[in-house]
């Protein structure tokens, strides 16, 4: 599998995709600190854009190294090498490297505009940990899709979708449905309903440790006392670790059974 | 008003200068204040050398002059009373250091407790481990400098107030510096009085709190870090300006609340990382100027009928809400305010946006009606039902607008409370 693992990223490395992911992220990175020296007003305007394009980034990413690599797949699994070594290594692979794309492509301008020295370290830290597991989830959850559509455009259009569905319809029929149902008591069922988001989940995890959690008003209390507490951390971290395990598992069920 | 000072000057002057003078120390002939208060003909000035006198209540009925040298202690035992109650008009204590009043759930209890007097002034004290700092009752003309109230008071049925000021007119509080009471200055029916560059921060429930009060006015003063921040309530003509508002931030803060307030000026204020800038309750005719609100959960917060007031020349940066609005518009007014959410564009250069700005966003009008959809901030999809409201609105309302949005923001300078 750690071959799989070295060629898959070698074969990345050596495509301009992650060029240009690296580079979108640095470029990214020094202009928010160009235009707001705070960094603590950086790291939130950061959020917004990791939260949303991170997972889009990945799961057009995983698609298309799926079908662009399936030549090679098919020769690998010629060899006799255990299928889930060839797509764990892929997958991983894939990950690996866009989650270093956006750790260096991140780091170096904050690091140069002294992030060491301020106290919001923990919070870039953080940003970073949720932008790595929202990259390998939605790896995970792309190559899910790709790996059950032989039809290229069929699963880019799944996944999209699925990006869709995760990032913005989700939301609004959370919404609505807290519309509709004011009338009943709604913290539970607000916080249970992120969990069932990684998207939702990291955004809120990131913004009780910035800015909204006194605004939130009696949710906000039921949530900083969840989220706000190293248990909560700790649950919403393992929840988002179940995110990437799950999919990774079918991942590798689909993989055993299909016929290639 | 000019002729004040002087008059207030030789108040105070003249008495040392023709009165006796008693020395109090714990070794002398006299080592009890009340002792000497009680030898002391009227405008006598007693001195109290350096030292801890144990003394409770210590009554003073008698114009006089206490003077504190080198900061003596005066200890109040953990008793249930004042460690000073003065009935006495033209008087002044000085230079003290208080500590040990004992709590009382049902009886006010002050360092210095002082009722029915005119033309006094406290200053320079210190003040720990104290249940209320000052009371004043039924006073006029009084001077509040320089003295310093700390308490640690963890929640709101067993502490006291830092300066508490009740039935009063022309009272003067100034360079005071209350942290860690209930609420640090308290306000109830005081009249035409001014309460300058103070500091109160880290009260349990209110910096300063304002009942009843009217045509007062308080500048540069700094409220930092109290439990609910600033309250104002059902005064009128009252002028704040110069203040700062920051910190102030929990589930239940605000910068300012304002309830019930009429005929206000707010001006070239600071309100920076409060929950809620200023709360604004059945105001009405205030004018909003020149005011830097910044990073705020929301800047203003209207829960109530609120007729003509005018906001102009202020900024509004960073905050999550500028605005959120649950009643009709009642011909309030936005002009030239800086928005820093305001991408609008300005094709002839004078400075101004040439597209109106309309504060209120869908989003802040849903959480408005549903306040657990707060958890949604920051989400893709509000972006989006945002974007599409400013393009057509439909829900917000549409009167709400800042026809002249700045697109520089106005120059404010910081407010130092020291001058």
């Amino acid at each position: 599998m750690l071959k799989i693992l070295k060629y898959s990223i070698y074969d990345l490395l050596r495509s301009r995709w992650s060029y240009i992911y690296f580079i979108f992220y640095l470029i990214l990175g020094f202009v928010l600190l160009f235009l707001n020296t705070d960094i603590d007003k950086a790291i939130i305007t950061l959020l917004n854009i990791i939260i949303v394009l991170t997972p889009l980034i990945g799961t057009i990413f995983g698609v298309m190294y799926y079908y662009n690599s399936r030549e090679f797949t098919e020769l690998l699994l010629a060899q006799p090498i255990k299928r889930k070594n060839i797509f764990l290594g892929q997958y991983i692979g894939v990950s690996l490297s866009l989650s270093l794309s956006l750790l260096i492509g991140l780091g170096i301008p904050f690091v140069l505009y002294g992030l060491f020295k301020s106290a919001s370290i923990f919070d870039f830290v953080l940003l970073i940990v949720v932008g790595t597991f929202l990259n390998f989830i939605f790896v995970a959850l792309a190559y899910n899709i790709a790996l059950r559509t032989e039809n290229k455009i069929k699963g880019f259009g799944f996944a999209i979708l699925m990006w869709l569905m995760f990032a913005v319809i989700y939301d609004g029929v959370f919404m609505i449905s807290l519309f509709i149902f004011n009338e009943y008591p709604l913290d539970k069922f607000a916080l249970i309903a992120t969990m069932f988001n990684p998207i939702d989940l990291s955004r809120i995890l990131i913004l009780l440790k910035l800015d909204i959690s006194a605004l939130l008003g009696y949710t906000g209390a039921v949530f900083q006392k969840f989220f706000g507490t190293s248990f909560g951390l700790l649950i919403s971290l393992s929840v988002l670790t179940l995110w990437v395990l799950l999919p990774v598992w079918s991942i590798m069920h689909i993989s055993g059974k299909k016929d290639f | 008003m000019r002729a004040f000072p002087l008059f207030f000057f030789l108040l105070c002057v003249v008495p040392a200068l023709w009165g006796n003078h008693i020395t109090v120390c714990p070794s002398c002939h006299i080592h009890s204040i009340q002792a000497a208060v009680d030898q002391a003909r009227p405008h006598d000035t007693v001195f109290v050398m350096q030292g801890t006198y144990i003394e409770s209540p210590i009554r003073i009925l008698k114009p006089l002059h206490l003077i504190g040298q080198m900061n003596p202690t005066l200890d109040g035992g953990g008793k249930k009373q004042s460690i000073f109650a003065v009935q006495t008009d033209s008087f002044s204590i000085d230079g003290f250091h208080f500590t040990n009043v004992g709590l009382s759930y049902t009886s006010e209890i002050a360092a210095i407790f002082v009722a029915n007097s005119k033309h006094f002034t406290l200053s320079n004290n210190q003040m720990d481990h104290v249940f209320y700092g000052i009371i004043l009752q039924h006073v006029k003309y009084g001077h509040l400098l320089h003295n310093t109230v700390e308490g640690k008071a963890i929640d709101e049925t067993s502490s006291g107030n830092g300066i508490h000021i009740w039935k009063a007119s022309h009272i003067h509080v100034e360079d005071n510096h209350i942290s860690g009471m209930r609420d640090g200055i308290y306000f109830e029916f005081v009249n035409k009085s001014k309460i300058l560059r103070n500091t109160s921060q880290n009260n349990v429930r209110y910096g300063l709190h304002f009942m009843f009060s009217n045509h007062d006015e308080y500048h540069h003063n700094e409220f930092r870090n109290n439990g609910a921040g600033v309250a104002v309530m059902f005064s009128k003509f009252i002028k704040m300006h110069h203040n700062i508002f920051h910190y102030n931030w929990g589930t239940a803060s605000y910068g300012l609340l304002l309830k019930e307030i009429n005929d206000a000026d707010i001006k070239w204020n600071h309100f920076v990382q409060n929950t809620i800038g200023i709360n604004i309750d059945g105001c009405n005719r205030i004018t909003y100027e020149n005011n830097d609100f910044v990073r705020n959960g929301w800047a203003l917060r209207f829960t109530g009928g609120c007729y003509t007031n005018v906001f102009k020349n202020n900024n509004f940066m960073y905050n999550a809400f500028d605005l959120s609005y649950n009643s009709r518009v009642n011909n309030n007014l936005f002009n030239s305010n800086y928005w820093s959410e305001y991408n609008g564009y300005d094709l002839d250069k004078d400075g101004v946006g040439d597209v109106p700005y309309r504060p209120v966003k869908l989003f802040s009008y849903i959480v408005n009606k549903t306040p657990e959809t707060l958890v949604l901030l920051r989400s893709l999809f509000v972006d989006i039902i945002n974007f599409s409201e400013k393009v057509s609105p439909v829900f917000t309302p549409d009167q709400l607008v800042d026809k002249s949005p700045l697109l520089k923001p106005v120059p404010i300078p910081p407010t130092p409370n020291k001058m």
